[in-house]
């Protein structure tokens, strides 16, 4: 399978991709890791007539801890993610994530930025930046502004990130003490898209209350969802099994998944319930 | 419209001039004809076509021959050297790590990558780590062997025994 022809420029700026971009219109389309978009492109459900290929622009990869954030590099590889010692030890939720992301190949090429501005419901990151309340800063000519994740998915493939503008971080705000996350989610085979995965991130007080939820679902809703009631059953709650339970329920119920190879929507509720239970518990225990 | 790029394989520069659409596996096999580099589902999923770019094991079916300009490739052609087969080579060799052989490039350049991070990995390392090639054949074992083999050859250790064991 061969693409359809394109023309290809590899700026080494972010001002010269955006003067591309701009000059392109939509005719154009930025290529990280190309991990999505070339096999979209070789079955030609994707025919860019011009390709800005973001790799040789310095700069974009990165994971370091600055003025209260975790700040992600748009063009920061799976790989890099999976072999952070920041990562490891304080946000185990990306390496829980990154483990279940494709194959160590797909890994070496696949980019967090462009994981997100797929705008892939299936994806496994949105998922993740839903449940520990990131946000975007998406770059264009007229500057930087900074999106909320839960502004951020507008639809299949379609997101905030306008055209002419580049992602370029994620931020990802520091968790306060008391804080655990986790992510699973079923997959039928390694590089399968999940059937169903479930993003948690609970911050507990001394007393053992929950003091904060965050809580993102994969691949059961047209875009990535914010479980908001089950997210709500846990606030202020002791986190017995009551409220753990409750807060599946919840999950279960408000998702909409659809029927696919994967199974039918019935199978996918119960499965957001027993992984939401699961991880709520091993994010719980991970806490400190 | 044509780009020249230069791309080094095997430790041999090539300048070439190509379409910006055209893949890195079709760069190897079909202009500079080494076939060694299979392609098995042209989807991304079976890790035949893998290749090391700038060391790291790829699916150059998935990526454009435009991306590896002043890059430094890997194929299987590359693994041995004059003084006879790499490691991994007489791992597979000595391990009947291979039946009809089309996954081997692709399993064999993975491996390598994964014992450059990883010298003494363990069964369960080593799963993982190929979990991105797929294998119609061997069901797994012998494979998971032979990257035990070179992996301890690769570190001077004793080697272990390459005598097939009965379950
Ligand atoms: C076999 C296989 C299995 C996979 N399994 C999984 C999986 O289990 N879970 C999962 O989450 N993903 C999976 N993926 C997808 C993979 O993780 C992709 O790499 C990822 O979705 C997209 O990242 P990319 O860097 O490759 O983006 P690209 O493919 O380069 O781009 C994807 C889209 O985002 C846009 N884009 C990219 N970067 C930017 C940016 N910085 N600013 C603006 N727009 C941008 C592009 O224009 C394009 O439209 C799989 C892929 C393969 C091939
Ligand atoms: S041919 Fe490239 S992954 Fe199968
Ligand atoms: S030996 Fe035949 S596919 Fe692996």
């Amino acid at each position: 399978m061969i693409p359809a022809p394109f023309d290809y420029s590899s700026p080494t700026s972010i001002q010269e991709a955006l003067n591309l971009l701009k000059k392109h219109g939509d005719d154009a389309k930025i290529l990280a890791g190309g991990h999505s978009l070339i096999p979209m492109m070789k079955l030609r459900l994707a025919t860019p007539a011009h390709l800005i290929d973001i790799n040789s622009i310095p700069g974009l990869s990165y994971i370091k801890e600055e003025g209260g954030f975790l700040k992600i590099g748009a063009l920061t590889r799976e790989a890099m993610l999976e072999e952070s010692d920041i990562i490891r030890n304080k946000y185990p939720i990306f390496t829980d994530a990154s483990k279940l992301i494709a194959d160590p190949q797909v890994r070496n090429m696949g980019t967090v930025g462009g994981n997100i501005a797929h705008g892939d419901a299936a994806n496994d990151h949105p998922a993740v930046m839903i449940a520990l309340r990131a946000q975007v800063i998406i770059t264009g000519l007229q500057g930087t502004r900074t999106v909320p994740i839960d502004e951020f998915f507008h639809g299949f493939y379609s997101t905030a990130v306008q055209a002419g503008e580049i992602l370029t971080e994620i931020q990802v705000p520091t968790p306060p003490k008391g804080t655990g996350s986790a992510y699973h989610k079923l997959e039928r085979k390694v590089g399968d898209y999940a059937t169903a995965g479930v993003a948690i991130q609970i911050t507990v007080d001394g007393s053992g209350k929950c003091t904060a939820a965050g809580i993102g679902l994969t691949n059961v809703n047209a875009t990535p969802m914010r479980a908001k009631r089950s997210e709500d059953a846990l606030i202020g709650k002791k986190l017995d099994d009551n409220a753990i339970n409750q807060a599946a329920h919840f999950a279960a119920l408000d998702c909409n998944p659809s029927k696919d190879l994967r199974g039918d929507e019935d199978f996918k509720r119960a499965m957001v319930q027993t992984l939401t239970k699961r991880m709520i518990q091993k994010a719980v225990s991970r806490a400190k | 419209m044509e780009k020249e790029i230069t791309v080094t394989i095997n430790g041999t520069a090539h300048t070439v001039k190509v379409e910006p659409r055209l893949l890195l596996v079709h760069l190897i096999r079909e202009n500079l004809n080494m076939t060694g580099t299979h392609i098995g589902c042209d989807t991304s999923n079976c890790g035949a076509c893998t290749v090391l770019m700038d060391g790291k094991a790829v699916k150059s079916c998935t990526i454009l021959a435009v991306q590896a300009n002043g890059k430094s490739i890997t194929t299987v052609e590359g693994l041995a050297t004059a003084e006879g087969l790499h490691p991994i080579q007489e791992g597979f060799k000595e391990n009947h790590a291979l039946h009809c052989g089309f996954c081997t490039p692709g399993m064999m350049l993975r491996a390598v990558e994964l014992l450059k991070h990883n010298p003494n990995p363990t069964e369960e390392e080593i799963r993982w780590g190929i979990s991105g090639n797929l294998c119609r054949c061997t069901g797994y074992n012998n494979i998971v062997k032979a990257i035990q083999y070179a992996g301890a050859k690769m570190r001077g250790d004793k080697l272990p025994s390459t005598e097939p064991q009965f379950v």
